[in-house]
């Protein structure tokens, strides 16, 4: 878990620094950032206790220091082809909020490994095209290119309150 | 240097309402004529803090009003005016409107004003009237009713400060500014009481005064200047021209006020008890109205328990700690002995942290006095309420989510329970009639029961209506006890359906929901004619079960322990099939579907076949099924954590919680999964897909 360790490190000095800054991380070879202040912890991957009658991308339940935290595979959540769990593989725990209600919740993003941490200023995200079927562009804040790299920029609130409450109000109808 | 008003302000809000609270319950046990001197005293204290503090916090139409309510109070306590119905039902109505005001100023929500400046205007007239008057201590209140008038002449005043007055901050000069403000005042000093200058104590105040003051000034006013040294101080004020039987020693509080304002909290605790449990009570109510602050008062016993508890601990820790030091084999009885020592200390640690949760339900019951008095009035019936076992203890939680279907059901049984007077005598009942409220133990449930001997539930009617409604068949036969439970079907739950047949029903589906949410039931026992029992039962705790682990496949799941009737080994021939498909099983008169939980969670079991395979018999929400498992594992106490909190309700769940490898176990929802595996769950075709 050296790779964590040191993204770790560059959190830290990341929040000590100006600008916004973006843990990215990989999947299926793209390079994905999440709104850095939202990082609560990096885990390798664990087993998990799986809910039933959930979405296959729910991969299920984990003890966080005595908090359940629901872990999401983003693989499957954006139908990408699933792969093996490896010892790069990663758990990134968020906090997303709720816009609507402004409650805040923990779950954990099971992404192939993390990458890095930049500062990107806000003007220097574009607004994304419409990525077809492959990422659903509601979740997408934008794109970031740095150092001849481009990173798609995710609004985990709206990602992760979107995937779940569907299934909610589905039902409540 | 700035203070936070803010953070006094919360505490004076807390007490306040705390204050209203025993205003309220105390007003409610007056009866006309009967004015018991202490419980006077009571109200009048409650609304004399309310007004000082409001006034402080600059919440003038708070203060005046209250202080209006509070000069009529004084007038009851010095005897200068008899406790009336009338007066007792305005002193309600004004408890209510400090009330408004005050969570008006909490929550920033409009006040109406109307009935505020109704109610104001009925105390001003009560007020203005002379009329009742105690004919009794006939010649003290003539007195004291020349004294309370505002005085053409005016009034003499005496008044010596205890030494240590002026150290709480209390200014001479600015009362006695105050006071000239009101009239034409003369000062005269009285310098006996003043010591050598060698041993004189600047702090202390060693002068008495003799004021007068001329002109129409109301008593009450000079009152109010001195309200905030009345325990401080002898004070005796007198009119002008009065003679020597007309004085009246209107405030030494250290007779007169034993406890003072905020004496509820320096009395001794051993007699408080019921001042405390009132003041938790209020906090409790207020809680399930501004959930945002969510605070506890623990009982000082509780937290000295833990204190003990926790002592304990250390000891075994610090112990276990030695022997680890150097420890050999002979030491091993040692480290058992001190094992089973820290098992304890931990079981009991636990114990006493779960009991900072349990409040006496008196919290939950503190509403009802009021509400039987304001119903019984707007229904012009006589009702008597009996409570007993309001000590009986019951997680803060569940008595939050509680409250609202208890108001629910008393509402019901004293709206068309209890029958008027009339139609009671002609069944040759007495007049009044009986609510009761009955908690107690009963294993590791508490029971809530909710009686009346009113007109009871009539079943014929119930069940033409839920023909009609269609939830049963017109040829359907159903005994007594399952007719009373179609009142908690969600047909019956529209005001006009039952309320001409009995009136149950209204909203009854709403109040099982929620009873039912909290893992607990309600059922109905009544007989037509003699009164109806509403039976609540709930766990004692929403964070802790005694469950039995079970494994399916690589999953252990906790099925809570007081829904297992039995488990018991398949046999096969009594295993039948309905349309080839659903499976019963015969547990001797009883045919119970078969649960095959790998199937309801989508998981890889062991086992797959019924024969010799293992059946937890569970019963939830009346209904029993029988759940496949792979084993039974041991049975113990589990911490509930919430699925919600960070992900959201799942069907035939009700909960995780961690075992002591530190994994996460699923708790089942026994009546979810029976509804589930039955076809009507929320879920019933997403379940496969889940761990694919």
């Amino acid at each position: 878990m050296d790779a964590a360790k040191n993204i770790a490190h560059d959190i830290q000095q990341g929040m000590e620094s100006d600008g916004d800054q973006f843990l990215t991380f990989m999947l299926a070879g793209e390079e994905y950032g999440v709104d850095i202040l939202r990082v609560q912890e990096i885990k390798g991957w664990d087993s998990v206790t799986p809910i039933p009658n959930t979405p296959d991308y729910i991969r299920g339940v984990i003890n966080l220091r005595g908090t359940i935290v629901p872990i999401v595979d983003l693989r499957r959540r954006f139908h990408l082809e699933a792969v093996e769990y490896g010892p790069m593989t990663v758990v990134i725990v968020l906090r997303v909020e709720d816009p609507n209600t402004g409650n805040s919740r923990v779950m954990g993003l099971v992404v192939d490994a993390v990458s890095d941490v930049y500062n990107v200023p806000e003007e220097s995200i574009k607004p994304a095209p419409d990525f077809g079927s492959v990422v659903d562009v509601d979740f997408v804040k934008g794109l970031a290119t740095l150092e001849n790299a481009m990173v798609i920029v995710l609004d985990i609130d709206r990602l992760l309150n979107a995937s779940e409450m569907a299934v909610v109000e589905r039902v409540a109808k | 240097m700035t203070i936070d008003m803010e953070q006094f302000k919360v505490t004076f809000l807390e007490e306040s309402l705390e204050g209203l609270e025993i205003m309220e319950s105390v007003l409610l046990e007056m009866r006309p004529g009967e004015a018991d001197a202490e419980a006077i005293d009571n109200i009048f204290r409650a609304a004399h803090s309310i007004k000082g503090g409001s006034a402080t916090f600059g919440l003038d139409a708070i203060a005046s009003f209250t202080h209006v309510v509070e000069t009529l109070l004084d007038e009851v306590r010095n005897g200068e005016r008899a406790v009336t119905q009338e007066a007792i039902v305005l002193f309600l109505s004004s408890v209510d409107c400090i009330r408004e005001l005050l969570s008006a100023d909490q929550h920033g929500e409009p006040v109406d004003q109307e009935h505020i400046n109704q109610v104001k205007a009925g105390l001003d007239k009560m007020l203005g009237s002379q009329q009742p008057k105690l004919v009794a201590a006939a010649q003290q209140t003539a007195a004291a009713s020349t004294a309370d008038q505002p005085g053409g002449t005016g009034w003499n005043i005496y008044f010596k400060p205890f030494p240590a007055m002026l150290q709480s901050g209390n200014d001479v000069v600015r009362m006695f500014r105050e006071l000239a403000g009101l009239g034409e005042l003369q000062v005269a000093v009285d310098m006996d009481g003043l010591p050598p200058l060698s041993e004189l104590t600047p702090e202390e105040s060693h002068l008495s005064w003799n004021l007068s003051l001329s002109g129409a000034v109301d008593k009450a006013a000079i009152d109010e200047i001195f309200e905030w040294v009345d325990d401080d101080c002898t004070l005796e004020i007198t009119p002008l021209a009065g003679t020597e039987d007309s004085t009246i020693a209107v405030s030494n509080a250290g007779e007169q006020n034993p406890h003072n304002d905020s004496g509820l909290q320096a009395v001794d605790p051993a007699d408080d008890r019921r001042s405390s449990e009132d003041r938790r009570q209020t906090d409790n109510r207020r809680k399930t109205s501004t959930p945002e602050s969510s605070s506890i008062r623990v009982g000082i016993d509780k937290v000295d328990a833990l204190i003990n508890m926790v002592g304990e601990l250390v000891i075994t820790q610090s112990m276990l700690g030695q022997l680890g030091e150097d420890f050999d084999m002979s030491r091993v009885e040692k480290l058992k002995d001190g094992l089973a020592e820290l098992e304890r200390n931990t079981r009991e640690l636990q114990e006493s942290v779960m009991r900072i949760r349990m409040l006496p339900i008196s919290f939950a019951f503190n509403r009802f006095p009021r509400m039987v008095h304001d119903l019984s009035a707007k229904l012009n019936k006589k009702i008597e309420l009996t409570m007993s076992g309001e000590q009986t203890e019951l997680d803060k939680t569940v008595m939050e989510k509680i409250g609202d279907p208890l108001v629910h059901l008393v509402r019901n049984s004293i709206d068309h329970g209890i029958e008027s007077p009339a139609v009671r005598r002609a069944a040759g009942k007495p007049e009044t009639g009986v609510v009761s409220l009955n908690t107690y133990h009963q294993g590791g449930n508490i029971v809530i029961e909710i009686t009346d001997d009113g007109a009871g539930l009539n079943h014929e009617k119930i069940f033409a209506k839920a023909v009609e409604r269609g939830l049963v068949g017109p040829n359907d036969v159903l005994s007594e006890d399952k007719i009373a439970e179609l009142l908690f079907q969600p047909g019956f739950s529209t005001a006009d359906v039952v309320s001409d047949v009995s009136g149950r029903g209204v909203g009854m589906d709403v109040v099982k929901r929620n009873i039912m949410a909290l893992g607990g039931g309600v059922e109905v026992k009544s007989v037509l004619g003699e009164g109806s029992t509403f039976t609540i039962r709930l766990p004692l705790t929403l964070a802790i079960l005694d469950g039995q682990l079970v494994r399916v496949g690589d999953q252990t799941y906790i099925i809570p322990l007081i829904s297992i009737v039995e488990s018991l080994l398949v046999n096969k021939k009594n295993v039948n099939k309905i349309a080839g498909k659903a499976e019963l099983y015969q547990l001797r008169a009883d045919y119970l579907p078969v649960i095959r939980l790998y199937e309801t969670f989508g998981i890889e079991p062991d086992n797959r076949t019924l024969d010799n395979g293992l059946l937890v018999v569970v019963e939830g929400d009346g209904k029993k099924g029988g759940l496949l498992v792979d084993e039974l594992l041991g049975q113990q106490q589990v911490v509930i954590k919430s699925l919600e909190t960070n992900f959201r309700r799942v069907e035939g769940l009700s909960g995780a919680t961690i075992l002591g490898d530190g994994t996460v176990a699923l708790i089942i929802d026994v009546s979810g999964v029976v509804r589930l595996a039955s076809g009507d769950g929320d879920h019933s075709a997403g379940g496969a897909v889940a761990a694919a």
